[in-house]
């Protein structure tokens, strides 16, 4: 299997896994989507990505999975500039991003098993390695008894626990995760919410996107809130704010 | 009243001059040409298909009485041409998924992507009889000059519907495995193979059907198989044995495309 050049150690200079420096983002030739951001997500630290419809908060996501490209200014990517990342070392730190996304973007042909351990099999770990924690994070999801179905076959709410499955199971330093509550029942809900909290607390820098008050209110973590690209509000919920 | 309204209803939009003025140079044009050509294509003959020439009744004769006495043997040639289109889409799928892959918008740069399609263009354009001709004098007569036509032939053809058929899948799921690490091979093994391969299966199944009667036509150029024997038996006016022949391509091209059209409406 081939060793993660980029794993943490070396290259974490400062503690900020994620910085950005007056960034500003487009689509071609569309006007800026997102503008001037400055902040930096300390390792560690869990914060929710807020905002209006179309405020940007994919977009924000992207830029962090290296989805997307800065049009302007820095990001550091684990003290790293992302621009000066070879094509070929991309791979490498998204392998320390867990991401899921708003449309769960599961492999249709191949199992719920197989989809949770896909990040695994991508870098290299034998099945024998992996097979029984795979299963016990499916359990966990409550997936137990739909690990052999395809995607196709799943409801929203179980795509969704295989996308958040998928996107942890390679127990990764960022966990980006966009809407992960929007298919989900309240009690469900929470639930993710205490996993991302769990995970959080063990060392992995979560970033949420999301329309869902309370689940914000609920977690009493910060908020990054984004309006028309730009970022208007970084810390804890404001008083009577969304409300 | 009503008629009024009724006949501004029922007449198309007024089409403006241009157009008008185009439509009629390019019918004027195409009437001319078709007249021009009267003569180079004989159509004057057309009245001889009627006429009771002595060919085509022998012809027909010859042709309610087909010789059988063949049989096997032109069974077992026809068994030779099926199976040269079977290497010709065999190894036509081997050279259309780098090129399928390759020329599509969505995997390739631009400068990588441009003369790949070129290189499609140019196999799909040249008629797979003037290749075989080409193998017939490089390779020699016989089967494999066949082969190698309806490879390369093929090969463009497939290679365009591959690529068509890569860039109309679904980019989550690709978004979804580069987002976890993979690389450029396992984005395309993974996220974009699965999702093509029904398509491309029905594809070259397709192909197959069309390449057994195109293997037919390729042995009247001397690469063997049923093509030639008929081709040989009409040189020496064997009218009964062209019969016989031409039955047995029509059962065998039917049965391949019964079985074809079975299995590709499973595929998708
Ligand atoms: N692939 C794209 N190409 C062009 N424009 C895009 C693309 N994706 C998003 N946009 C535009 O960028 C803006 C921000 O979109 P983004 O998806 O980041 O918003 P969002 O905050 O995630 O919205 P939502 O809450 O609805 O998910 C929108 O105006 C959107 O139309
Ligand atoms: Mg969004």
């Amino acid at each position: 299997m081939s060793r993660n050049p980029y794993a943490a150690d070396a290259t974490d200079a400062d503690d900020a896994v994620v910085r950005f420096d007056d960034v500003s983002m487009r689509y071609g030739r569309a006007p800026e989507t997102l503008r001037d951001l400055t902040f930096s997500l300390p390792q560690g630290s869990f914060h929710f990505v807020t905002g209006p419809s179309g405020a940007g908060k994919t977009s924000l996501l992207k830029l962090i999975y290296l989805a997307a490209q800065p049009s302007k200014g820095l990001l550091h990517l684990f003290g790293q500039n992302v621009a000066q990342a070879p094509l070929d070392v991309r791979p490498f730190l998204r392998r320390r991003i867990g991401v899921v996304f708003q449309e769960f973007r599961l492999l249709d042909h191949m199992s719920a098993f197989d989809n949770a351990a896909v990040p695994l099999r991508i870098a290299g770990a034998k099945p024998d390695s992996y097979r029984q924690d795979v299963a016990e994070l499916l359990t966990w999801v409550g997936l137990k008894d739909r690990m052999h179905a395809l995607p196709p076959t799943l409801a929203g709410g179980e795509k969704q626990r295989l996308a958040i499955a998928r996107a942890v199971v390679g127990r990764p330093d960022i966990l980006l995760a966009d809407e992960p509550t929007g298919n989900v029942d309240h009690e469900m809900g929470l639930r993710i919410l205490r996993l991302f909290l769990e995970l959080n607390r063990l060392g992995t820098t979560v970033l949420i996107a999301t329309h869902d008050q309370d689940l914000v209110a609920r977690s009493g973590k910060p908020i990054l809130h984004l309006e028309d690209g730009r970022l208007v509000h970084m810390g804890p919920v404001p008083q009577g704010f969304g409300g | 009243m009503t008629d009024i309204a009724t006949s501004a209803a029922l007449k198309p939009p007024a089409r403006p001059l241009g157009q008008w003025i185009f439509d009629v140079l390019l019918w004027g044009g195409i009437a001319i040409v078709l007249a021009l050509s009267f003569g180079p294509a004989e159509i004057e003959k057309f009245p001889r298909l009627f006429s009771g020439s002595d060919n085509m009744r022998e012809f027909g004769r010859a042709f309610i009485n087909p010789d059988f006495d063949l049989l096997p043997f032109f069974i077992s040639q026809m068994w030779l041409t099926i199976q040269m289109a079977m290497w010709g889409t065999a190894l036509a799928v081997f050279i259309a998924v780098p090129l399928g892959l390759l020329g599509a918008r969505n995997i390739a740069p631009p400068a990588i992507q441009w003369p790949v399609r070129r290189v499609m263009d140019i196999l799909r354009s040249v008629p797979d009889l003037v290749i075989g001709m080409v193998f017939v004098v490089a390779v020699g007569l016989g089967p494999f000059a066949g082969v190698m036509a309806l490879a390369l032939n093929t090969g463009g053809v497939l290679g365009k519907l591959f690529s068509e058929a890569v860039e109309s899948i679904d980019k989550g799921p690709v978004e979804g495995v580069r987002a976890t690490g993979a690389h450029k091979l396992q984005e395309i093994a993974w996220g974009v193979v699965p999702q093509v391969a029904p398509l491309w299966t029905s594809y070259a199944l397709y192909r197959f059907e069309s390449n057994s009667r195109a293997a037919t036509i390729l042995g009247l150029i001397g690469a063997g198989g049923i093509g030639q024997i008929l081709f040989d038996s009409l040189n020496s006016f064997n009218y009964s044995r062209v019969a016989a022949i031409a039955l047995v391509i029509v059962v065998a091209v039917t049965l391949i495309d019964i079985l074809s059209q079975a299995i590709r409406s499973r595929l998708i």
